[in-house]
């Protein structure tokens, strides 16, 4: 078995008797021991857990036992799911040394599915980065090219996918942190429809955009984790009713409408990631597809709209982190106001109080009509003319970052340069629409190739149109087999 | 509705020509069986921190649900005070850091509440309008006196609440004190609040006035902490003398919020307008729209029962009843209830009688309340029979009271206990003359004092003859027989 397999070749190896799953997670464990102090993916690993749980599959297939869509194969967490009596610090030293004292339900169905939760993954503090190095814990680096980023905030676990390490990873996305490191890592990832995964068990960043999101080295996979984790969930009231779409299996694209949007194409997009999305383009209209041109002018204000929403939320939902009931405390000057103002300011960093001071700012009365009010205006504004759009077109496709990956520190210090960095990513997260990233070709930039991904856009709900389309995509190209040049597997070999 | 003309109150009498103006807001613990957001038991006086979980204590990633039956007695409150119910009510977050609120955010309805208007008549017969009605959930507790450290409980966190917002349309502590009883009585008729003061199911705060007749509404101060309608009087007459004060000596009124100190009963500055909280109100992304539907409107509206003020008038004036003896029926709704029926069983004010003093007298040995007249067990059709046997003749007034004392003891009918005891009241003429015979036996200075026309000394002869019959001779029979016997011997 080579380590850049699919889950979805995996699972038919291990049901195919070719190995098991306890040797198959051994596997696994070593190449993490072995890689991963190169790429530094990893919060947690969970071995002697996993290892007793594929032990128990094993068992379980043996007696007779129906295998789970996702039976055997390792998952990685992102440090911001809930697994009870594991830790899930959200890259936070305000969080550091918090169990989770249950299980989110994504990741109780996925275990259900017979997966094998292998660790938790380091991201930027509370999801709030675009580049991962707004962790206190550890900052990933590109397989690609190690001294830059894996994109963020969903850094590790697409790091850990893009290296090898696991087939499969469960990120969050908010405004785009699975879909850019999955576009900056070479790998597909898919931010589903608004209230298609439950929440329940996700650490809370902006509510009315956070979803789980898979990362996996092909469509078939994220369609293969999305079946297992996604549908209903009463405990969830945001959740969309009913089970995750079927499959949608396309033998071509032909009847199907590919709308391109202007803004997704601006001027000052990386010739290289312009060069690589119009080949894949091309090669959606050489299987079939009629391309047109779309105006969504209200994406112009998408980006603006996101953060005031987004920091709006996070201000709120990060109003626990108080030190009273959970989590890290400092005493202060003694009284209870003094031990929770001290408790924040030394628990959070930098990025995640200036988020809770302008989400603060822009619910302040007074302001609140002019920043909250007018952004929530906008952001239905935006919705409706997503609405529009797709009554003349079935999918909108474009790139996902405006960038291959970026350097390490080139913009750690200057705050909106990171933030345009989710410049295409946040409309569909703002019209709660499903979209994903997947490898489209490699950006030459100075000496090294670097992956860039294509974005597919589907209407609200329509989440099997844009697996559809990416599968084939990747039944017609070998982008996504791509492997990266990793020190630690040259030494193997 | 036009805001009513204020009656003169006992302040503004002592302090003329101001006059007090109140607007309430009463906060109240819907009756339901588990928290608004969670699955946690809606329980008082479990031990702390055990009605918990991951919800109500805000672990990272809990997210809420909305429990519908926290919204149907929040609709069934709303409809039995004549609000209109809004089709569509939405929840929004309230922002403030305190150690009892563990989400940092109370999650409320601010912008769009589940109910406008309503009211409430007073017995002037003046109506206390609505502003509005929404859900929300209750804080944990939090006490800072037991050591150096605070303590927090959060069982109450996330207990469904409902806020009753009054216009300014109360004039005086009285009548706030009244508004109060009728609206606590009202919602225990529901069912929506046990509505205990002591256990805080109950809680109100006060917003008070006060100006010269005309006036516009001048600067208002809210009053807070006033657990018990005692206090809440206390606390708006000083308010209102303090205010009064103030203007009286040419100085403004802040506004600020002062809470009332129940050791010096008297209020003190909690915070001032400056140092309000910015709530920083949003809608709550993680709850949708509630939705009431007809359905649902239908089904609780069938809920709401008959009040207590129409019910008193009902027995006032159908029934014949004293408003006394109404206002002690009506005074628990299982109470009224059972009054109700046995009363179409039997003479209505018998049964009235029955029910007010000795029923009420047995649960008071008992050390129950009214409402819990049920736990006596007795079946309101047995009382009614018992109240047949009186009405009847049958059976005497003190022996149906060991009766009745013996049905709730035993369970056994009062014809069975009647028969049983050999309590049945004695009419036959023949046997009541044998005890009169006996009894007139050496007692002629009475006969001839009640031949004389002092008719009350007959009762020296009727005593002995009831104690002979064992207190079954039938009082009127017994009379008239030592009457007739006296004159027969007279006559010959």
């Amino acid at each position: 078995m080579r380590p850049f397999e699919d889950a979805t070749a995996i699972r038919e190896r291990v049901l195919a008797g070719e190995t098991s799953v306890e040797s198959l997670i051994a596997r696994t464990l070593e190449r993490i021991a072995r890689i991963d102090p190169e790429v530094g993916a990893f919060r947690a690993v969970f071995a002697d857990r996993s290892l007793a749980r594929a032990a128990q599959l094993d068992r379980s297939l043996r007696n007779g036992a129906r295998p789970g869509p996702l039976f055997g194969l390792p998952l990685a967490l992102k440090s911001n799911m809930c697994l009870e009596g594991t830790p899930a610090d959200c890259g936070s030293r305000i969080l550091a040394g918090w169990h989770a004292p249950y299980t989110a339900t994504f990741v109780q169905r996925a275990i259900d599915a017979g997966a094998v939760p292998i660790g938790t993954t380091h991201m930027d503090e509370f999801a709030m980065g675009s580049s991962g190095e707004n962790s206190s814990f550890g900052v990933p680096r590109n397989p690609w090219d190690v001294a830059r980023t894996c994109g963020g905030s969903s850094s590790g676990a697409a790091a850990a996918v893009a290296s090898g390490m696991v087939p499969l990873a469960l990120g969050s996305d908010t405004g785009g942190s699975v879909r850019q490191p999955a576009a900056l890592c070479g790998i597909s990832g898919m931010k589903p429809s608004y209230g298609r995964v439950s929440r329940l068990g996700l650490v809370a960043f902006a509510s009315s955009l956070d979803q789980v999101s898979p990362l996996a080295r092909s469509a078939r996979d994220l369609e293969r984790v999305l079946g297992a984790i996604g549908g209903v969930d009463p405990r969830d009231a945001t959740s969309l009713p009913g089970p995750f779409p079927p499959p949608e299996s396309r033998r071509d694209l032909a009847g199907l409408v590919l709308g391109l949007p202007a803004p997704f194409f601006p001027e000052g997009l990386d010739p290289e990631v312009q060069a690589r999305v119009d080949e894949a383009v091309c090669l959606l209209e050489d299987l079939g597809a009629e391309v047109r041109p779309v105006a969504l002018p209200a994406l112009a204000h998408a980006l603006a709209t996101y953060y005031v929403i987004a920091t709006a939320e996070a201000s709120s939902n990060l109003a626990r982190y108080a030190g009273v009931g959970f989590g890290g405390r400092a005493e202060g000057d003694g009284t209870l106001a003094g031990m929770m103002s001290t408790t924040r300011s030394r628990g959070f960093g930098d990025e995640v109080k200036r988020r809770i001071l302008l989400g603060t700012y822009v619910l302040s009365s007074g302001y609140y009509d002019a920043w909250y009010g007018r952004a929530s205006r906008v952001r239905a504004a935006l919705a409706d003319e997503f609405a529009h759009a797709f009554s003349a077109v079935d999918l909108l496709a474009g790139p996902t970052s405006p960038t291959p990956a970026f350097r390490l520190g080139e913009r750690a210090h200057d705050p909106l340069a990171m933030y345009r960095s989710d410049i295409l990513t946040v409309p569909a997260s703002l019209a709660g629409l499903p979209a994903a990233s997947i490898p489209c070709g490699l950006a030459r930039v100075g000496g090294a190739a670097l992956p860039v991904g294509l974005q597919l856009l589907g209407p609200r709900g329509a989440d099997e149109r844009v697996l559809g389309v990416a599968r084939l995509f990747q039944e017609h190209t070998t982008h996504h087999l791509a492997e990266p040049p990793l020190a630690g597997d040259e030494a193997q070999a | 509705m036009k805001p009513p003309v204020p009656p003169p109150t006992r302040s503004a009498e002592r302090a003329a020509p101001f006059e007090a103006v109140l607007g309430l807001e009463v906060h109240c613990q819907l009756a339901t069986r588990t928290k608004l957001f969670c699955a946690c038991p809606n329980e008082f006086g479990a031990p702390p921190n055990t009605n918990v979980c991951p919800v109500c204590t805000a672990q990272p990633g809990s997210l809420p649900v909305l429990n519908e039956a926290a919204l149907a007695l929040g609709v069934r409150a709303a409809l039995a005070l004549g609000a209109r119910v809004a089709p569509r009510s939405r929840f929004d977050r309230k922002n403030y850091f305190y150690c009892d609120l563990p989400k940092g955010f109370q999650t409320s309805q601010y912008a769009f509440p589940l109910s406008s208007g309503g009211g409430l008549a007073l017995a002037s017969g003046r109506t206390i309008r609505l502003r509005r009605i929404h859900l929300e959930e209750d804080a944990g507790k939090a006490t800072h006196d037991r050591g150096p450290r605070t303590l927090v409980d959060l069982n109450r966190a996330g207990v469904p609440l409902i806020e009753i917002v009054s216009e300014p349309d109360l004039f005086s502590s009285a009548e706030a004190v009244e508004y109060l009883e009728s609206l606590k009585e009202i919602l225990q008729y529901a069912g929506v609040s046990e509505c205990d003061m002591e256990k805080g199911s109950l809680r109100c705060d006060v917003n008070v006035s006060v100006r010269r007749p005309g006036e516009p509404l001048r600067t208002k101060v809210e009053l807070k902490n006033l657990n018990s309608f005692r206090n809440a009087a206390l606390a708006i007459e000083h308010e209102i003398e303090r205010q009064v004060g103030l203007y009286v000596q040419g100085g403004p009124v802040v506004q600020e919020t002062r809470l009332f100190d129940v050791a010096t009963e008297k209020t003190r500055s909690m915070r001032s307008k400056e140092d309000e909280h910015d709530y920083r109100y949003f809608p709550e992304p993680d709850l949708p729209v509630a939705i009431v539907g007809e359905e649902l409107l239908a089904r609780e509206g069938a809920r709401v029962p008959a009040l207590p003020a129409a019910r008193r008038a009902r027995y006032r004036a159908e029934f014949g009843l004293s408003e006394q003896d109404a206002r002690v029926l009506t005074s628990a709704r299982a109470l009224a209830d059972y009054f109700e029926r046995a009363a179409g069983l039997a003479d209505k004010k018998s049964v009235a009688n029955w029910v007010a003093n000795d029923l009420l007298s047995l649960l008071a040995e008992r050390r129950r309340p009214a409402q819990a007249i049920e736990e006596l067990g007795l079946d309101p059709a047995r009382l009614a029979e018992l109240v047949l046997l009186v009405c009847s003749g049958a059976l005497g007034t003190s022996a149906a009271r060991e009766v009745l004392r013996a049905m709730v003891d035993t369970g056994k009918s009062a014809a069975a206990l009647v028969g049983e005891k050999g309590l049945g009241q004695v009419s036959d003429v023949e046997t009541i003359e044998g005890w009169c015979r006996t009894a007139l036996k050496g007692k002629e200075s009475v006969v001839a004092q009640v031949l004389a026309g002092k008719e009350k000394a007959i009762g020296a002869l009727v005593g002995p003859v009831m104690k002979a019959s064992g207190g079954r001779a039938n009082p009127k029979v017994v009379q008239e027989t030592l009457l007739r016997l006296m004159k027969d011997e007279r006559g010959s």
